[in-house]
This record gives C-alpha cells, structure tokens and sequence, in this order.
C-alpha cells in the first residue's frame, strides 16, 4: 500500500465536493456522476487500506511548536480501517440510492455536493490523529448536516431543524473543545499517540481527569444525541431519507462512538466519569425506545431507535468494552442504514407518505423492500444468529459483568426495541393497504434495490466471528473474546433471547390487524415534553438575556452613560456645538485639531 | 514602495477631487495599491525578517520627528487586508446618488490613513495617518448615510474623537515615560529601548491604560462600544466595510505595535481588567445582538462582540494567542467586509433591512445565498476559514497565558469565550434562516442574484478566507516572526 493512499480517501471528496460547488451545478447529471465516482473511488481506495499495514503521516497545519501544535495526519489503524469500511460501504450503496431518490429533485446537484462534503468531513473524522483536527472535521460534519437537513430548505420545518441541529451540535462542540483544551494543558499535545504516550508518566488530580473526560464526553454527546442533547436527531428527518440512512443512522452519529473509542485511553483514567458515561447511555437507551413506541412516521420511529442503539454503544464505552461498542456500531450501521432506504423506498413509492397508519399491505407490493426490510428488522430486535444479536449481546454481557442495574436496563431496552420494531413492521407491511398510495405502490428499480440487497446480506453476516473478527482488528476482537470467556455469556444470550421473544410477540399479538393505535401514552408520544421544556428554557434565560442585555446597552450604556458623558466635557461640548450647526466638515476640522495639538504639547512641554 | 501604497491613493483622492472621472480612478488606484501591498508581501524577505523596505525622511529634526515606513511581517498582512478590503469596497459601490467624486475620494483617504499607520514607524505618523482616515469616515456617514445618519455620525465623531484624545494623552505619556535623553517617536529604536528595560517597570501603569481605554474605544471594548453597531448600520456599504474591516484594526494593530512589546509591565498588570472587559465584548454584547431584529444592527454587534476574541488573544501576551489575534483581525476584517458587502445588496430592496422582511431568498438568489452563508460561517468560526484558524490558537494561547498572568482567570474566560461561540451560531442562523430559507415571501420572486460586477469583489474577500483557512501557515510564517520579535523574551 501507498502511504499517500489515505490522503486520497480524504481528498477525494473534497474535489469532489469543490467541483459540483464551483463548476458543475448547473448539470446535475454531472454532478451526481462526479459525487459516486468519488466514493466509489474512496471505497476501492479504503479495502486497500484496509488490507495493507498500519501507519500515519502528518503535515504541520497550525505549528507553534514547541508551544503549540495541530498537524492534519491520517492514522491507519485497527479502529480506523473498520470506521473506513462502514463509512465508505454504506456511503457508496447511499449515494448509488440517491441517484433513483434524488432523480426528481431539481436541486440535485446541490445534493451531491453537499453529501461529497459530508464524506470528507467524516472521512477527517475518522483518520485524525490528533485532537484538534478531530475537532475540525467534527465541526464539518455538523455543517454538512445542517445543509443535508436544510436540503429542502423551503420548508420551513427543515429550515428550523437544521438549525436546532447545528445548535445542539455546537453546544456539545463547548464542552468538547473545552475538554480538549484541559487534555492539552495536561499532555502538552494534542496528537493521540503522543498522548497515550505520555499518559503512564503523568499523575493527574482524580478530578481534573474526571471533568476533562466528561468535557470530551459532551462532544459525543452532541454528535452521537444523547440525553439531554437528543432533541435535534429526530427533527434531523427533514432531510432527504438517503442522508438520514447514511448521516443520521449510520455513520455521522456513530462518531461520537468512535471518537470516544479513539481515545479510550483517556476514559479510563476516571472511573466516575465511565460510570456516568454508562448511565447517560443506558438511559438514553430506554427513554428513546420508549418514545419510539408511541411514534406514527416511519421515519422518526427509525430515528427514535438510532437514538436507543446509539445509546447502547456509548454505554458500552462507559463500561470500558470499546470492542462492544464498535463491534455494535459496525453492525448497526448496515441494519439501520439499510432500514432507513427500506423506509425511503417505500416513502418514495407513496409519493413521500410517512405515517405508518397510512401504509399496511406493503409485503405483497413491494416484494424486494420487503424482503430486505425484514432482514433488516430481524438484526436489529436481536433475533438470534442475526448481526444486531452479537453485537447487541456483546454490550448486555459487558453490562452483566459490571453493573446489574444497567443490565437490566439494557434488556429492557432489548425488549422496548422488539416491541415497537415489531409494531412498525406488522402495521407497516402487514394487514390491508390503508391508503390509495399505499396500494399503488410498487418496488423502486435496481439502482435502488440492489443496495438494499447488499445491506440485508451484510445485515444478517456481519455479526459472524469470521468478517466481525477481520473486520474490527485483533485488539478489539481479543476483548470481546476476553469478555466472553469471562462468565455469563450462557446467561445473558438466554435472558435477551426471552425479552426479545416477549418484545415481538406482544407487539405482535397487539399491532396484528389494528388499523389505528390501540395504545395511548402521552408523554411517550410526546416524548417526555423535551421540546416543550426546552422551548420554555431558551425563552427563560436566553431570550429573556438578550432582551435585558438589549435595553441595557440602548438606555444605559449608550443612554446615560455616552451621552452623560459627551455632555461633561469640555471637548465634546465643543463638538456638539458644531454638530448643532449640522456642519460636518466642521468636526472635521477639530479632528485635524487633535494633530495640531500633538505639536502643541510636545512645543510647550 | 511603501509610500506608495500610502500616496497613490491619496493622489487618486486629490485628481478625483480636481475633476479625474471618479470610479474609474478609484477603481485604478485601489486596484494598485491592493498589487502593491501584494508584491511588497510576496517580496519581504522572511527569512530576514525584521522591518524591510524601511525609508526615513526628516521633518523636524529638532524633535527627531520623521517620516518613516518599514513593514514586518504584521504590516505586511494589514497591508494586504487594507488592499483588499479597500478594492473590494470601492469594486462593490455600484452608484453613488450624489457628489460621486467627493464620496471616491472619501474612500480612499481612509485607505490610505489606515495603509499609513500600518505602515509607519514612527509614533507621530502612527497617529496622524489614523486621524486622516477618521475625517472622511464622519463625512461618508454623515453625507451619504441612511436612517438616523447624523445622530450615528454625531456618535461616532464623538466617541472616535475621544478615543483619540486618550490615545493621545497615553501616546504622549509613553513618551515621557523613556528617560529624557533617550526620548524619540521611532518606534523601532522605542521597542529596543524597551527589550534592553530602559523604560522603567513602574512607569507602565499610567500610559498603558490611557492606550487601553484610547485603542479600546477605537475597537469598541466593551463598554464603549455604542458607537459601532448605529455607525455601521448607516454608513454607506463602503464605508462600513472599510472601518469595520479595516480601519477598526488599527486599535487592535497598536496594541500588538505599541502598548504590549513597549508596556509589557502595564499590560501584565491590566490584564485581569482587560479580561472582565473583553468577556463584555463577547458575553453581553452577544446577547445583545440576539436580540437585533435587524441585519445591519446584528452584523454591527456581531462585529463588536468578535473584537472580543482578538483582545483574549491579544491578553493572553503569547506567541499563539497573539499571533492567533493577529490571524483573526485579518480574519474578520475580510469576513465582516464580506458581509457589510452583501447587507448592502440586501439593502436596495428592503431598504430597513428588518430579518422579517426576508424569506426564502436562498430559491430566487442562490448565489447570495451561498455567498452570504459561506460569509456567514467564517464569521462564526467555522473551519475551512482563517477566523477559525485564528480563533483556535487564541483559545489555546489564553489557556496557557504568558507568565505573570492568571492562567485561572484566562481559562474562566476562554470558558465564556467559547460559549460565545454558541452565541453566535444561534443569531448568525437565525438571521441567515430568515433571510434565506423557509418559505419565500412574498416579493421573493422579485429578487435575483447580483450582476458579476459585484460577484467579484465578494468571491475576491471568500476565496482568500479559505486559502488561509485551509493553510494559515501562509499567513502565520509572516506574523509568527514579528510577533516573537514583539513579545518581552
């Protein structure tokens, strides 16, 4: 392998993403081609990297060294390459979709581009060697999903959830930049191979490492919507399907993970941050999956359940399994991406219906989605020998080991995820169409079934020990193997194997035939009044800070204070006298009189 | 060379004035000037370093008053953010309604005061250069204003004049504070003075707290910065975009210049005091353009609340965090011109700029849309941009400040420094949702983009944003050097 290799999976994007900006916008016949030949390419170039050795290389960006140093480097490694293989797979099946999805749309060429932009975001993203570059391309992926989002931007619901996702992304980028800064102060570098390095040789306080990793932390949890900062992922279903499939399921919001995983030599050195990390994630977990429960639109159920499974990851985290973690990130991200087209096809077949209600039938009109869809369910309510299951017991078995209680929670959570999946898939699929749309809906053409083929392949396999193994690197296999072996595994497999069946077979028994929701939970459908406190929360302080700031700064600082001043002194009282006459030239002329007096002192000192 | 990027422009002025056709000429001599400072830029010899193209003429000799130019690394990229910013100024000014000469002229003069006191070094001329290009700011704003033009032009002539009255008292205490015999306005021979300790600790605290509070007012420090955001709201676009971007500058330019490297002991001691005042600039005010309801107010305050940032860098008494200052006044000099630049196309439809007139302009004016939002981004930091370039090393200068200075009180503030980050997400999307996206309103189909002529000047100020976004090195291997050489070892 050429170790300029990674350069050009980080660059190819971008030029893509440069040329449909500044010369192909026009066509975009063009622009669609130039956007999948570039992540086609990024693939190709990825499984390259993927077989070849481990490495990194770096050019200095911002170097005050020794003070201070940010080099843009790419590390090949264990962890990146997997990240590589999921960002770029799923990335080239999405933008393959979207040539069917978007074909219509007159801001096609836009949307390319944009997505090319996202690819070198993420792609940044995972190559970074260092902190501040992570941090840099972290803030691009926020960008490119708020123009992903804002795709339609006429809309105004789409207007407004590509700002409150920016938003919400920002605010964690506080804590996150600030816990980056506190690593520096500490490590004296912001490379991470430099500061694992480093870490043994240092003795810091418990706390200023517990707060420094929970500042991390607050960056994952913007990125990755966990608990409190969840709010915007369900909104972000404005956007085109294709990039909530690949943005908002599958790799974007899997970054927090991975960022957390890159540098989980950090996390370790705080028990009690891993401790709250693990509870963040578990509760966000089962919250989401409940609110899930009571959801109508496809769309935003499937959102719902990437909140609980991302959920599921950083939990995994906390309990110090990276290898759980990953290993669940790489299977998600093919289930839930390939649930997410599934939901595109069908909306696009409905002339973009989303309520569920409004669907049933769909099994016999749409064959192919069908079929894949259900791969696709079945991985990810953990039926067993499916990729969700694996992956999903990896974490439940870490969970077991450690700490009873969020065990528990976990299986609840395995339980909620077959409930409200199963719901989906018996309203969705099953019973009598409930709509004209609905049954006059047929598949999509091969451009878009063939990638929800290769995702449902991949969804059933890609729990199996000979591509999980190869694909998540001898380390992070070794753990899951150790953690294995350390009791339990017999135990938990079992016990999530009967929440799983219960979970099923009562949405199953309840949903089976219904044609409107028999069940009513207002605060899970209205999802614990998140938006609503929040609503009431940026009123209270924000705006009601900025109307205060406002009046102060027109009555008082300005009011009182500028011209109680200017009328106290001698000086500007004589310039106010020049502006009574409206004669401009003449304060012109007394500024000319602020040289002469600089001659005037400096004659008579 | 450097007197020429001075005299041309004031030449151009003069021939204007006597009747030259008004734009063309602008145009011609903004156009060389912006070439000149390129080339004086491309062709300093950085591994030299130090002042060069440096040329002295006496005036008095009595007093050892000269007219003296040199350019370091720090000139040279004021120089060229004085270049462009002073093309694209007068490249954007499509008509002007009346007195087209006098307006022209007006424009260049201020480049030419703020190419000058970037360009001398000599305290004298430092100062007098500034007051030259102050004079025309008041009468474009006064002449060719809109809204409230003459209460603004009331304001600012006032607050500007006693900004400079203190600049002057602390300029003039400086100088009283050398020993007598080794008194002189160079301000290379002053700043050798002062590396050798020749200008007594103790003497310190007095001038340089006049130059705070004098340059203060000039960048509009919290609290005196009332003037700026009613100023530029009925400035003329030009006018705006050029003491906005540049000549705003010049305050923050004399702090790096004259009151760290000479008054390293005063500015020790004021530091905390700066601190309480830069985190106004960026807390307070922040809030405070939230609240704006419209355009041209919120990017006036947008554009106080970031001098903010340049002070923290500029506190933090460092190599990264005032070169990062330095970065970033080159930053946002471009940024804001950018979009004072496009407020103004904004403007010729919707002559109150209020954010609710607006809508959905992104579908009948693409372009704009695209050009504001990129503008929009560099404003609030995002990567990609010199401001984040510029931002990012002021954080981690200020969290490790200089020694002598509280690293708890810096960190404290770069804690709300970057929640102010979050501030101005929140107003710059509100305001580029209402203008841009949601559903175009009703007169929306009667926007379109805006001829090439004006596309140009704005793609100029972009483009160098994101080259030195993308390699501040560029940029930084001219101020790194200089400011090493500013900075007490």
């Amino acid at each position: 392998m050429d170790a300029r290799f990674p350069w050009f999976i980080l660059l190819a994007p971008l030029i893509s993403a440069v040329l449909i900006q500044l010369f192909t916008r026009q066509s975009r016949g063009l622009s669609a081609t130039i956007s999948v030949a570039s992540v086609c390419f990024t693939l190709l170039a990825s499984l390259f990297v993927f077989a070849g050795p481990d490495g990194s290389s770096e050019i200095p960006w911002l170097d005050f060294r020794p003070a201070f140093y940010v080099p843009i480097g790419v590390t090949v490694d264990a962890l990146s390459k997997v990240m590589l293989l999921v960002v770029t797979g799923v990335g080239a099946l999405v933008h393959i979709y979207s040539l069917v999805y978007m074909h219509e749309d007159e801001s096609e060429a836009r949307f390319f581009g944009n997505l090319s932009l996202f690819m070198f975001s993420m792609l940044g993203i995972v190559l970074a060697n260092n902190f501040a570059m992570m941090f840099i391309f972290w803030e691009l992926v926020g960008v490119s999903s708020y123009l992903l989002i804002g795709h339609w931007f006429t809309r105004d619901s789409a207007a407004k959830a590509a700002n409150k996702a920016f938003l919400a992304n920002r605010i964690g980028d506080f804590g996150f930049m600030l816990g980056i800064l506190m690593v520096w102060t500490a490590f004296g570098t912001v490379v991470f191979s430099e500061m694992e390095a480093v870490r043994d040789q240092l003795s810091l306080p418990a706390v200023f490492s517990t707060i420094a990793v929970l500042l991390i932390f607050c960056g994952a949890v913007g990125k990755s919507a966990q608990l409190p900062l969840h709010v915007w992922l369900p909104d972000a279903m404005e956007g085109p399907t294709p990039v909530s499939a690949l943005i908002h399921a599958a790799t974007m919001v899997a970054a927090g993970v991975y960022m957390l995983a890159r540098v989980s030599f950090l996390i370790e050195l705080s028990a009690t941050a891993q401790l709250i990390i693990a509870w963040v994630g578990i509760l966000t977990a089962v919250m989401a999956a409940l609110m899930a429960t009571q959801q109508d639109d496809i769309k935003r159920i499937l959102a719902y359940s990437t909140l609980s499974q991302l959920g599921y990851m950083i939990c995994a985290i906390g309990l110090a399994s990276p290898g759980a973690a990953m290993f669940h990130l790489f299977t998600h991200a093919f289930f839930k991406a390939l649930l997410f087209l599934g939901a595109g096809a069908i909306i696009h077949a409905l002339h973009h219906e989303q309520d569920i209600w409004r669907m049933g039938g769909l099994s016999k009109k749409m064959k192919w989605t069908f079929l894949t869809f259900t791969a696709g369910y079945l991985a990810l309510i953990g039926t067993p020998f499916f990729s969700g299951f694996f992956s999903k017991d990896a974490i439940l078995l870490a969970a077991w080991q450690q700490n009873k209680l969020i065990f528990l929670l976990g299986l609840a959570t395995a339980f909620l995820t077959a409930f409200y999946m199963t719901r989906l898939f018996v309203v969705t699929f099953l019973g009598q169409t409930r709509s004209d749309a609905a049954s006059h809906a047929h598949d999509g053409p091969a451009r878009m079934t063939v990638p929800l083929i290769i995702l449902a392949v991949l969804s059933v396999v890609a729990g199996y020990g000979f591509i999980s193994n190869a694909a998540l690197g001898h380390d992070l296999a070794q753990q899951l193997h150790l953690a294995h072996d350390a009791g339990g595994a017999i135990l938990v497999m079992i016990l999530a194997t009967v929440a799983f069946i219960v979970g099923a077979g009562g949405g199953w028994v309840l949903y089976k035939g219904q044609t409107k929701d028999p069940i009513l939970i207002p605060l899970f459908k209205n999802k614990f009044y998140f938006d609503e406190l929040y609503a009431a929360l940026i009123a209270g302080t924000q705006d009601l800070l900025a109307t205060i700031a406002r009046y102060i700064d027109q009555w008082f600082i300005d009011g009182l204070l500028v011209r109680g001043l200017s009328g106290a002194t001698w000086a500007t009282g004589f310039a106010l006298r020049f502006l009574q006459f409206g004669n401009l030239q003449g304060y012109a002329f007394l500024f000319g009189l602020g040289v002469v007096a600089t001659i005037y002192l400096l004659v008579f000192r | 060379m450097l007197s020429l990027i001075i005299f041309i422009p004031i030449l151009a002025a003069l021939g204007i004035l006597l009747g030259a056709p008004a734009r063309k000429t602008a145009l011609g001599a903004a156009a060389a000037q912006f070439l000149i400072s390129a080339l004086a830029f491309l062709s300093y010899d950085k591994a030299k370093g130090a002042f060069q193209f440096v040329s002295s003429t006496p005036i008095v000799a009595d007093w050892k008053l000269n007219y003296a130019v040199g350019a370091d690394g720090l000139s040279l990229v004021m120089l060229l953010l004085t270049g462009l910013v002073t093309l694209a100024a007068v490249w954007v000014t499509q008509q002007v309604e009346k007195r087209e000469n006098l307006f022209y002229a007006c424009v260049l003069l201020i480049s030419a005061g703020a190419a000058g006191a970037f360009a001398s070094t000599d305290l004298f001329f430092f100062y007098a250069f500034h007051e030259l290009a102050l004079i025309p700011t008041f009468l474009l704003i006064g002449l060719w204003g809109t809204g409230e033009r003459f209460t603004a032009a009331w304001k600012i002539t006032i607050y500007l004049g006693l900004g400079s009255f203190v600049l002057l008292i602390g300029l003039i205490d400086l100088y009283l504070a050398v020993p007598e015999a080794l008194r002189t306005f160079d301000l290379i021979e002053l700043q050798r003075l002062a590396a050798n300790g020749l200008i007594p600790a103790a003497a310190q605290s007095r001038p340089y707290i006049f130059l705070l509070i004098g340059f203060g007012i000039l960048i509009s420090l919290f609290p005196f910065h009332s003037w700026a955001p009613p100023a530029y709201a009925s400035a003329p676009t030009a006018a705006s975009m050029l003491h906005a971007g540049v000549l705003k500058k010049f305050g923050l330019y004399g702090l790096i210049r004259v009151a760290l490297p000479l008054l390293p002991d005063g500015a020790k001691e004021w530091a905390n005091v700066l601190l309480i005042l830069l985190v106004g600039n960026i807390l307070y005010v922040g809030f405070v353009t939230i609240a704006q309801k419209k355009l041209d107010l919120l990017l006036g305050y947008s554009s106080v609340m970031h001098m903010g940032y340049i002070f923290l860098g500029i506190a933090a008494f460092n190599l990264v965090g005032v070169s990062g200052a330095a970065l970033l006044m080159f930053a946002h000099g471009l940024s804001i011109a950018a979009l004072f630049a496009l407020a103004g196309f904004l403007r010729e439809k919707n002559p109150l700029l209020t954010l609710d007139g607006f809508g959905g302009l992104a579908k009948p004016a693409p372009w704009l849309g695209f050009a504001f939002g990129l503008a929009a981004f560099a404003s609030i930091g995002l990567p990609g941009f010199a401001n984040f370039a510029g931002e990012m090393a002021i954080f981690f200068g200020a969290f490790k400040p200089a020694a002598g200075l509280s690293a708890s009180n810096f960190q404290l503030a770069t804690v709300f420094a970057l929640w102010g980050v979050v501030i101005s997400a929140v107003y710059m999307l509100r305001a580029y949702r209402a203008i841009f996206l949601g559903e175009p309103g009703k007169d929306a189909a009667t926007w379109a983009d805006p001829a090439k002529t004006f596309r140009w000047p704005v793609i100029l100020l972009l483009a160098v944003l994101l080259i030195a976004g993308f390699v501040p090195s560029l940029f930084l291997a001219y101020l790194q050097p200089s400011i090493e050489a500013l900075l007490p070892k």
